[in-house]
């Protein structure tokens, strides 16, 4: 962590998590870490090392291999008043805990018509391009997003995610917080200091442009901003929105960028089927359609169960700041 | 049912008052009453869904005298009503449930019989079974994280429950914590229609208690005496730092699994009868009028309290406006909500 000014520090997205959870154990001592190898092991990608000399195992807590009561077991503490922050070691191990996360926490002040709240945040690393194979590199956002009760935040930069893990940390309802693992050291950034929020559901607009509009959320982001650039140099255009919010997901930045550029281009990495991209790109059929010069166009991820171990498979699955390039290319001089 | 001391004749009471003895038979006779309205609620069009707990009342009215009211947190199943009532749900506000009021404590969003009350730490449920444990769990971690002691979490669940990973990662989390959490097994024998012998090849299930590395007993649950003493034993140990156990009580499903359900299909007439022999309700009565702990005329009275108070929350909770059609919308998250922001 480098400081370049007196008021920010330069971090990567691991030390940006690391950073932001030592600060909220710091100020509040109803918030707890549990999860797998998040004590003695610092976690897998080391963002919590340390900290339990300093917090003590009673906060931060070593669990048996069990995702399911992970989960569970920081629904109850935040039923009794903690601020449970859970971690999910791998967002493809996520799976056993799909019944606490969308039948229990999501519900809880639903069904409870207001009487308990499960304010708590759920921690994970996804994503691909880390040659994780089948179980190492998933996306889940798009199982989740369909799921009233709950709020999913993928962000991609370190100052982003600082801000946004506090407010997820000070959220009275569960919080789905996706951390994508090829972002964790590849991407630095400077974080401001000291406490502050970025309220959940504001996208960001990191270039603006005038003949197209790209949406993306987590890595592609940057591979995104990357094609945009190459794009510039050619001459064009582009606008790049980075989500950073899924659920809620702001649709004045998109309808706002939609009805400006008149084309709209949505990139993830998850699935496209049933993906992200589908609902942004019916909601913009259905309030901007006669906004549109042209198609709406979706790169995505393949349907297929998931990227293979072999960097032929790998690289299939993923979409590449050229495909990127190319795509844009393609929609603007539709 | 509940024994006499050989050398006094004296009922084996267990610290037990006439008073809380009588508190036990009343409970028993209400579930027994507010069960049976259910089910005619139903019979007659008027509910869409009822359910019983018929065969559990001597456990629950038992086990729910071990807890104690403003202090300890409850984490039961759906077939609790009388450890509802015993830590002080109303028969008004179980009536309320079932009828699907506005002034339900959930708004009339959940079936009947899953009860949720904050202020009586009841903690909200979902059908889903076992799921629930994790959360008992997590609140007894937190009880014990605050450092409060004297306050434990009663759980509960029915044998079928026992057969959910979540049942098993519960346990060993309570077990490695120590935590002040107390697993009440009602082993009424059914899950549904699925015999114990098709659940599990061991069915003492308090058996499993050894493995991980915690106190496991099993009682008469028809003798709400021996409940009581069961339970109050591990509650008393739990909330003095002593770490959680296993309890299991024996019981039987009298009813079908609720009334969408035809146990003819599964059991017969005549093994339900042969249980039936065991009714814990006029078993507990005989007892109370054998030690003199009430008379046949204080029976008398009390069943008829216990009706008439069953008939006005009938007919109080009856006339209770349904939700507003808007209340769909309320409570998803704080505040009001759209999934897309603006």
């Amino acid at each position: 962590m480098a400081v370049v000014s007196a008021n920010s520090t330069v971090m990567n997205n691991v030390e940006a998590v690391r950073a932001t959870l030592y600060e909220a154990l710091k100020s509040d001592d109803r918030t707890l870490i549990i999860g797998e190898d998040v004590g003695a092991r610092g976690n897998v990608f080391l963002i919590t090392k340390d900290f339990i000399d300093e917090f003590g195992p009673r906060r931060i807590i070593d669990t048996p291999i069990a995702e399911a009561s992970i989960v569970g077991i920081a629904v109850g503490m935040a039923m009794e008043g903690l601020r449970p922050i859970a971690e999910i070691q791998f967002a493809d191990f996520i799976y056993p805990s799909f019944n606490q996360i969308v039948g229990e926490a999501a519900k809880t002040r639903y069904r409870s018509n207001g009487e308990y709240t499960c304010p708590m945040v759920i921690r994970t690393p996804y994503g691909g391009g880390v040659r994780g194979a089948l179980s190492h590199s998933v996306c889940i956002e798009a199982l989740f997003y369909h799921v009233p009760g709950l709020k999913i935040v993928a962000p991609a930069f370190p100052a982003d995610v600082k801000g946004l893990l506090n407010a997820a940390i000070d959220d009275p309802d569960p919080v789905l917080f996706l951390e994508h693992k090829k972002t964790y050291r590849l991407i630095k950034g400077e974080v401001p200091e000291g406490h502050y929020t970025i309220p959940l559901g504001k996208a960001n607009v990191l270039k603006e442009g005038k003949q197209l509009s790209v949406v993306s959320y987590g890595l592609y982001v940057h591979w995104a901003l990357e094609a945009a650039r190459t794009l510039e140099a050619e001459g064009f255009s582009v606008e790049v929105i980075d989500l950073r919010s899924i659920r809620p997901m702001d649709k004045t930045a998109i309808l706002t960028s939609v009805e400006k550029t008149r084309r709209l281009l949505v990139i993830h990495e998850d699935n496209k089927f049933g993906g992200i991209g589908a609902e942004i790109s019916a909601m913009v059929a259905e309030e901007a359609l006669f906004h549109l010069d042209a198609p709406i166009r979706r790169l995505c991820g393949p349907d297929v169960p998931a990227m293979g171990y072999a960097l032929p498979l790998e690289e299939e699955f993923m979409s590449s700041p050229a495909e990127m390039a190319g795509a844009m290319r393609e929609l603007i001089a539709f | 049912m509940a024994s006499t001391d050989v050398a006094t004749g004296k009922l084996e009471r267990h610290g037990l008052t006439d008073e809380q003895l009588r508190a036990i038979f009343r409970n028993m006779l209400l579930q027994r009453q507010l069960d049976n309205r259910g089910f005619q609620l139903n019979r007659q069009g008027k509910v869409p869904f009822a359910l019983g707990s018929e065969g559990h009342e001597a456990l629950q009215a038992g086990a729910a005298m071990a807890f104690n009211r403003g202090v300890d947190v409850l984490a039961p199943y759906y077939r609790d009503l009388g450890l509802c009532l015993g830590i002080g749900l109303t028969p008004y506000e179980i009536m309320l449930s079932i009828f699907a009021r506005a002034a339900d404590h959930n708004g009339g969003r959940q079936f009947p019989n899953h009860y949720s009350s904050k202020a009586a730490g009841l903690m909200s449920f979902s059908s889903i079974l076992a799921a629930h444990l994790p959360h008992a769990v997590g609140a007894a971690y937190a009880i014990k994280y605050r450092g409060e002691t004297e306050r434990a979490v009663l759980a509960t669940c029915g044998d079928g429950t026992t057969s959910e990973g979540e049942w098993h990662e519960s346990m060993n989390f309570a077990a490695v914590h120590k935590l002040p959490f107390v697993m009440l097994v009602e082993n009424n024998e059914w899950a549904i229609s699925t015999p114990l012998a098709k659940q599990m090849a061991e069915p003492q299930i308090w058996k499993r208690a050894a493995g991980y590395g915690m106190p496991g007993r099993r009682f008469n649950g028809f003798d709400p005496i021996e409940t009581y003493a069961a339970v109050k034993e591990a509650m008393d140990r739990a909330r003095s730092g002593g770490g959680p156990a296993l309890v299991e009580g024996t019981c039987y499903r009298y009813l079908a699994h609720s009334t969408d359900d035809n146990d003819m299909t599964y059991r017969t007439h005549e093994a339900v009868a042969e249980r039936r022999k065991q009714d814990p309700v006029p078993a507990f009565e005989a007892v109370l009028l054998e030690h003199g702990v009430m008379s046949a005329a204080d029976v008398t009275a009390m069943r008829k309290s216990v009706l008439d108070e069953t008939n006005e929350a009938t007919d109080a909770a009856e006339a209770q406006p349904y939700p507003a059609p808007a209340d769909l919308y309320a409570h998803i998250y704080e505040g009001a909500w759209q999934p897309w922001q603006s």
